[in-house]
């Protein structure tokens, strides 16, 4: 549960997605989907693996292109943007990927600094190296700062993406099955963190994921992605509290494993 | 004219879509390499510049491939001035050696020994290493946060081996040459200044120059099959061992292709 109640403001809309439609050859993966975000808010979407949830945020921060539909982001038409326009919304949007994505050939130092010396070319060295501080104690790893990512571990290895993305403070943050493969204990602390960085950094952000207590932990809201649409939404119990089979086997078969 | 019978039609039209389909994905491929090429020119002259990665990749590229080809090439200068010697012996000619092995080094040994090693160490290391971030989303972590993965990636590995395997050749035409001067000294007893001399009389402007543009193409051709390899790798960690095999084995055909090409031009060139 969460210690403080997140301050959601429901006027204002950070992404706004109508009718997107995204197949891959005869594979139509997302048929006509419509998702808002509200500010502050934390979205959980669920779904079976395979169901395209990672092709819907991937859409989202302009990775890949709808066939049809609008994705509107901060504002913007994300399909519409290109070169300086895209990377300037990108700064804006976090994204933890599934895998942690960690730079294998950097330290984590570098790792973090990444995207501030890309981007962020007046910020001194002092600032960047401050910069770097504040985000892993946020995820509570100082001690790593002068390792590789091949000597931690997968939960530690979470924790540095989702600091690598905090530190161009985003307004939104997108996690790909930020507890996918980790222990149960683990699992809480990720989800712990996820909480942590919307109530202390502001952010809206949308959680992908097949964890139905993680779903339950860090969701305002919960929509359930099935066959390319979004077919249930509200509280998580709302979502659950239905005569249909489907979900009724999503929500057994969670919680037996 | 010659009908086919009902049960022979439906292999042949079967085989015929086997190979077709073959053709087609050696197109699509060739396509995508050109298209890869076009965009690596596309991009290579537009700013930002990636200086201090494409510094980095030299580094990685060329002195760190150094012990490897001194090694190479000297043993290569040792074993071929042996093996000449008989066949020149039999003529009485042994006092041309300096002068045969240096053309061979120079013209041909050197250019192709640096380009197959190239091949074998560079271009596995990039097809693994490209691959690998393909596969665990590092390119696409790199482009949300803003940086352009083929110009940060490709163009910078790209452009390191087209400066390092013509210098790399540079180097293992000298270490060849020393490690032949060695055998003809031991054995001929000919000096380092006399086998020089007859070493430069024997080489021509035409010839290192030619060598060395050559080594372009070649650092050029195993950059670009690397990163194309790596950066479009199939998912999963078989997809990165893949990327990394067929790196070298592309790599090392079209360097032997490019081989007779440039034989061709070059012999065109030298009797003009
Ligand atoms: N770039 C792509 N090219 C072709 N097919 C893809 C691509 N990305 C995803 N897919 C396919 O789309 C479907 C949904 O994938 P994904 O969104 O990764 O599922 P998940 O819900 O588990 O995250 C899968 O069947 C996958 O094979
Ligand atoms: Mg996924």
């Amino acid at each position: 549960m969460k210690e403080t109640q997140p301050v959601i403001d429901r006027s204002n809309c950070v992404i706004n997605i109508r009718g997107l439609e995204k197949s891959f050859g005869d594979l139509d993966v997302l048929r006509g989907v419509d998702l808002d975000l509200y500010k502050g808010e934390n979205l959980v979407v669920l779904g079976k693996s395979g169901t395209g949830k990672s092709v819907l945020i991937k859409i989202i921060s302009g990775l890949l292109k709808p066939d049809t539909g609008t994705v509107n982001v901060l504002g913007q038409e994300v399909p519409k943007l290109k070169g300086r326009e895209l990377d300037q919304l990108r700064l804006k949007i976090g994204f933890s990927f599934q895998n942690s994505a960690l730079y294998d050939s950097m330290t984590i130092r570098k790792n973090l600094e990444f995207p501030l010396v890309r981007n962020r070319r007046d910020m001194t060295r002092g600032e960047v190296d401050r910069m770097v501080e504040v985000v892993l104690d946020a995820v509570g790893l100082s001690q790593t700062i002068n390792q590789m990512p091949s000597e931690l571990s997968g939960g530690q290895r979470k924790r540095i993406g989702i600091a690598r993305t905090l530190i161009l403070q985003p307004e939104i943050m997108l996690y790909d099955e930020p507890t996918a493969g980790l222990d149960p204990i683990t699992c809480i602390d990720i989800n712990n963190l996820i909480n942590e960085v919307q109530s202390r950094f502001h952010t809206s952000s949308i959680i992908i994921t097949h964890d139905l207590t993680c779903a339950k932990d860090v969701g305002d809201r919960v929509v359930m992605l099935l066959d390319g649409q979004f077919q249930r939404q509200g509280t998580f119990d709302e979502v659950f509290d239905t005569p249909d089979e489907r979900v009724k086997l999503f929500h057994d078969y969670n919680f037996i494993n | 004219m010659k009908f086919l019978n009902d049960d022979e039609r439906p292999v042949r039209r079967r085989r015929a879509q086997v190979i077709s389909r073959r053709f087609d994905r050696i197109f699509t491929e060739l396509h995508n390499i050109a298209s890869f090429i076009g965009r690596f020119f596309k991009e290579v002259f537009l700013p930002p510049y990636e200086f201090k990665e494409i510094i980095r990749q030299c580094f990685e590229i060329g002195v760190k491939s150094l012990p490897l080809i001194s090694l190479t090439g000297f043993i290569i200068g040792i074993v071929f001035m042996n093996q000449s010697r008989p066949s020149l012996a039999e003529f009485g000619a042994t006092s041309w050696l300096p002068s045969l092995v240096s053309l061979a080094i120079v013209r041909a040994l050197a250019p192709l020994v640096t380009a197959l090693i190239g091949a074998g160490r560079i271009g596995s290391m990039i097809g693994a290493e490209l691959g690998s971030m393909k596969v665990t989303e590092q390119i696409e972590a790199m482009e949300v946060s803003a940086t352009n993965p083929f110009k940060f990636l490709v163009v910078s590995r790209v452009l390191a081996t087209t400066f390092m395997i013509p210098a790399l050749m540079m180097y293992t035409m000298l270490v060849a040459l020393l490690g032949a001067f060695l055998n003809v000294n031991a054995n001929e007893g000919t000096s380092f200044t006399t086998y020089f001399t007859q070493v430069f009389d024997a080489i021509t402007f035409l010839d290192i120059f030619s060598s060395v543009i050559k080594s372009a193409l070649f650092g050029f051709t195993i950059g670009v099959v690397g990163c194309y390899k790596g950066y479009h790798s199939s998912k999963g960690t078989e997809g990165v061992g893949k990327a990394a095999n067929s790196s070298v084995v592309t790599a090392m055909f079209l360097v032997f292709i490019e081989e007779l090409l440039s034989l061709q031009v070059i012999t065109a060139l030298r009797y003009l």
